[in-house]
């Protein structure tokens, strides 16, 4: 049995991705940095790419979630207002909106 | 701030247009990826330490490189970080592979 995931956020919750910029690794791509999403699925916890990437063992995990977007958030002159951005996020880079 | 040179998604300035062509993909492509799954596979290279070591590249070696060659190139990167090759080894053999078989 694995235990539960100690997930900060749930699904439907409103996000605001951190704008950091530090040197290393990092999946979080810049076009949504700074942006608010809305957390679409928790996946559960997995080790942390930022340590894997230096031969580092990614402990601890780190919860990773889909975060949805609205297009029309994320990029100017975006037209078509119904398009939706989904993006795997770790916890570490996201914070209450 | 800087935005590293592989992440440019967005970027009219960086990323330019999508070549949404098909294409095939060439021999040694298909053998640079084989090579990735062996390396993964034995245990000797993880998918982030390859990204990072792309990451890290010269910028403008980076840009100057196809998809497959920064593959190969962080492949290298990687063996040479945890010595399993030296830079040496891997250029002596390349030149032999040139002589062998012609210029790439």
């Amino acid at each position: 049995m694995g235990r539960a995931v100690r997930a900060r956020f749930k699904p439907g919750d409103r996000v605001l991705v951190k704008m950091e910029d530090r040197p290393g690794h990092i999946r979080t791509p810049w076009y949504v940095r700074g942006k608010r999403g809305w957390i679409e699925r928790v996946y559960g916890e997995f080790r942390n790419p930022e340590s894997l990437a230096y031969g580092g063992d990614g402990l601890p995990k780190r919860p990773l979630y889909l975060v949805g977007f609205e297009q029309s958030q994320v990029w100017d002159k975006y037209e078509a207002a119904k398009d939706k951005l989904f993006i795997d996020i770790y916890e570490h880079w996201l914070e209450p909106a | 701030m800087a935005r590293g040179h592989h992440d440019i998604g967005g970027s009219e300035r960086d990323a330019g247009p999508i070549d949404r062509g098909e294409h095939q993909l060439e021999d040694w492509e298909i053998l640079a990826d084989a090579v990735n799954q062996a390396l993964g596979a034995v245990g000797v290279k993880r998918t982030d330490e390859l990204r990072r070591a792309r990451e890290e590249m010269d910028s403008e070696l980076y840009r100057s490189l196809k998809y497959y060659e920064r593959w190969i190139a962080s492949m290298e990167t990687i063996l040479i970080e945890k010595k399993i090759l030296t830079k040496e080894e891997i250029d002596r053999k390349v030149e032999e592979f040139a002589k062998k078989w012609g210029e790439p």
